[in-house]
């Protein structure tokens, strides 16, 4: 935070930090919105039908009308609601949802002018560390929402995803376990740079180059759908037992801000996954495809690989909604405690007995 | 004055020692700041700011945790406070410390404890008046007795003040969660490992309790 790059005085790293939130944030709340949009599209024709098409070519403008519609929507607050905590709770599942991409690099290291780190907002030596902590204290908002509104339906909901997510997040973090005992380090920059030696014959995700890794991918991608509460493990809102959930006597830009947290969410767990088991923001063909003579194309593809990595698993978390039926509360308890738990804790055996005697 | 003294000191030899000190930048950048004079005076004032800021949220917290009759906003208090005692750490150098404080406590603990809450459905507290004498020995007591404690711990460690910003560790390449696992992991393995396997008979014991009183109540219907 108060580490500045090469020459650059407080006064220019302020200015360049601002900036940078500026754009990142704008990026971010733009590509919440179109997530919103690629999903109704992808599930309309997993479902055989076209989904938005009218607003816009190929309906690419309604996300903003949809944000406008909630705009004008009437603000309801029931009369029954704990007030300061109704309010507050969906401000920080947004907030929460929003802060993470702070520590996350989207493009190559450097690039800026004296050294200033463009596509980074900071690099933090314990970031992954970081957005598991801002990823735990999201529950917050699910949880004082739930509860605030006053409503059976809402505190269930509630209660559901606190369990979930909790349960959940031990599997998620020890998944990592194995990157990072791979890489060596919490620095985002790093694991990458680790993984990207050999192109994508090394990224942590192939079962023959890169380690063990595959099956914490797999947890991984597991716990995170349970994380951000996506379907098949969408009990906290499951309309048929819960109208709403946690969200039911929401409206208005209060609902929304709760929808955005999800999509936000879900960018983030994309994110992660792309630097820690895709090789972030490296080309998957490594070395082959060299550094070019243009300054733009060197800053621009790695851009390019990051946001089409992201890309590709936005489409299957997409994918999964469109296909796997949802969880009974049960089965996902045993599922996250029998399965993923132990299989996580066998893989960080496993991993390091293979770092001790490779 | 000394201790603003070392604070301002400490950025002059920190930087010189290359990118050691909390939330470094990435190794790719050379160290920073050697050429300019002023700079390292201006980031400890920053470093200055940031603590009265957050020492006075965690002071906020507390009373504000104290003051309140609703327990989930106690609870939400107590959140605040460990929140920032987190970025005190950090500032202190201990950001491994720092964010397992975040995730443990404010993460897993509070949640806990907000879950009892609500379930239990606890409602406000009645305010009593209290004892007049309990106010006003009882507070200047509480604040001589700490200042007397942390004067003692302060001589017998031979602490001296606080350096805002500096690493646990000067060595190179070595963030503190490095020299922590060396220490926990190597050097203190087994009270670590005995810790550890405390804790799980502990839970083993909850669970077992718990399972007897349930399997008797299930037994009497």
């Amino acid at each position: 935070m108060l580490h500045f790059g090469t020459h650059v005085t407080i006064l220019a790293f302020f200015l360049w930090s601002l900036l940078k939130v500026a754009v990142v944030m704008t990026v971010m709340l733009l590509g919440i919105a179109y997530t919103v949009l690629l999903e109704r599209k992808l599930v309309g024709r997993i479902q055989n039908r076209w989904g938005p098409s009218r607003v816009g070519p190929f309906g690419l403008l309604q996300p903003l009308v949809d944000g406008a519609k909630s705009f004008l929507k009437e603000d309801l607050i029931p009369t029954a609601v704990y007030r300061p905590l109704y309010l507050l709770a969906p401000i920080i599942s947004l907030g929460c949802a929003l802060i993470s991409i702070a520590v996350i690099p989207f493009g190559a290291p450097g690039m800026g002018p004296n050294g200033v780190d463009l596509f980074e907002i900071s690099n933090i030596n314990v970031g992954l560390l970081v957005i598991l902590g801002i990823t735990s204290m999201g529950v917050y908002g699910i949880a004082l929402a739930g509860w605030s509104s006053n409503n059976k339906y809402s505190l269930l909901g509630a209660l559901r995803s606190s369990a979930q997510m909790i349960s959940y997040e031990l599997a998620l973090g020890l998944s990592l376990v194995g990157v990072v005992l791979r890489a060596g380090s919490l620095n985002l920059r790093v694991i990458v740079e680790q993984q990207a030696t050999l192109g994508a014959w090394t990224w942590n995700i192939n079962p023959f180059g890169g380690g063990f890794q595959f099956v914490a991918f797999f947890i991984y991608l597991m716990a995170a759908f349970a994380e951000t509460n996506r379907s098949p493990f969408d009990l906290p809102e499951a309309e048929s037992e819960l109208t709403g959930g946690y969200h039911t006597e929401y409206s208005s830009m209060k609902f929304a801000m709760f929808f955005m947290a999800e999509y936000g969410n879900m960018i983030n767990v994309g994110c992660v996954a792309t630097l820690l088991f895709l090789g972030g923001w490296t080309s998957p063909l490594g070395d082959l495809m060299g550094p070019f003579d243009s300054p733009w194309i060197n800053a621009l593809l790695p851009l390019f690989w990051f946001v089409s990595k992201v890309f590709c698993f936005l489409c299957l978390y997409v994918w999964v909604r469109g296909t796997l039926p949802r969880f009974r509360y049960d089965q996902l308890m045993n599922f996250g405690w029998r399965f993923l738990l132990p299989l996580a804790i066998l893989n960080i055996v496993g991993t390091s007995l293979w770092l001790a005697y490779r | 004055m000394e201790g603003w003294e070392n604070t301002l000191i400490y950025n002059r030899e920190g930087n010189s020692g290359a990118t050691h000190s909390w939330l470094r930048l990435s190794s790719l950048n050379p160290p920073a700041m050697r050429s300019t004079r002023h700079q390292p005076v201006r980031q400890a004032t920053m470093h200055l700011i940031l603590f009265f800021l957050f020492a006075g949220f965690c002071l906020a917290g507390a009373i504000n945790l104290l003051w309140q009759t609703h327990p989930i906003n106690s609870a939400l208090s107590l959140i605040v406070v460990m929140t920032s005692l987190a970025v005190l750490y950090l500032l202190l150098g201990a950001e491994f410390l720092a964010i397992a404080q975040i995730i443990v406590y404010a993460g897993a603990v509070m949640v806990l404890f907000t879950f009892v809450v609500m379930l239990l459905n606890a409602g406000r507290e009645e305010r009593t008046l209290g004892s007049r004498a309990a106010s006003r020995v009882g507070f200047p007591a509480v604040v001589v007795f700490l200042a007397v404690i942390a004067t003692i711990i302060l001589r017998a460690q031979g602490l001296v003040s606080a350096h805002l910003g500096v690493g646990l560790t000067n060595a190179k390449d070595s963030s503190n969660l490095v020299v922590l696992s060396q220490v926990l992991f190597h050097e203190l393995l087994l009270p670590f490992e005995l810790t550890s396997v405390l804790i799980l008979i502990a839970i083993l014991g909850a669970v077992a309790i718990a399972r007897r009183e349930g399997s008797e109540r299930t037994a009497e219907k």
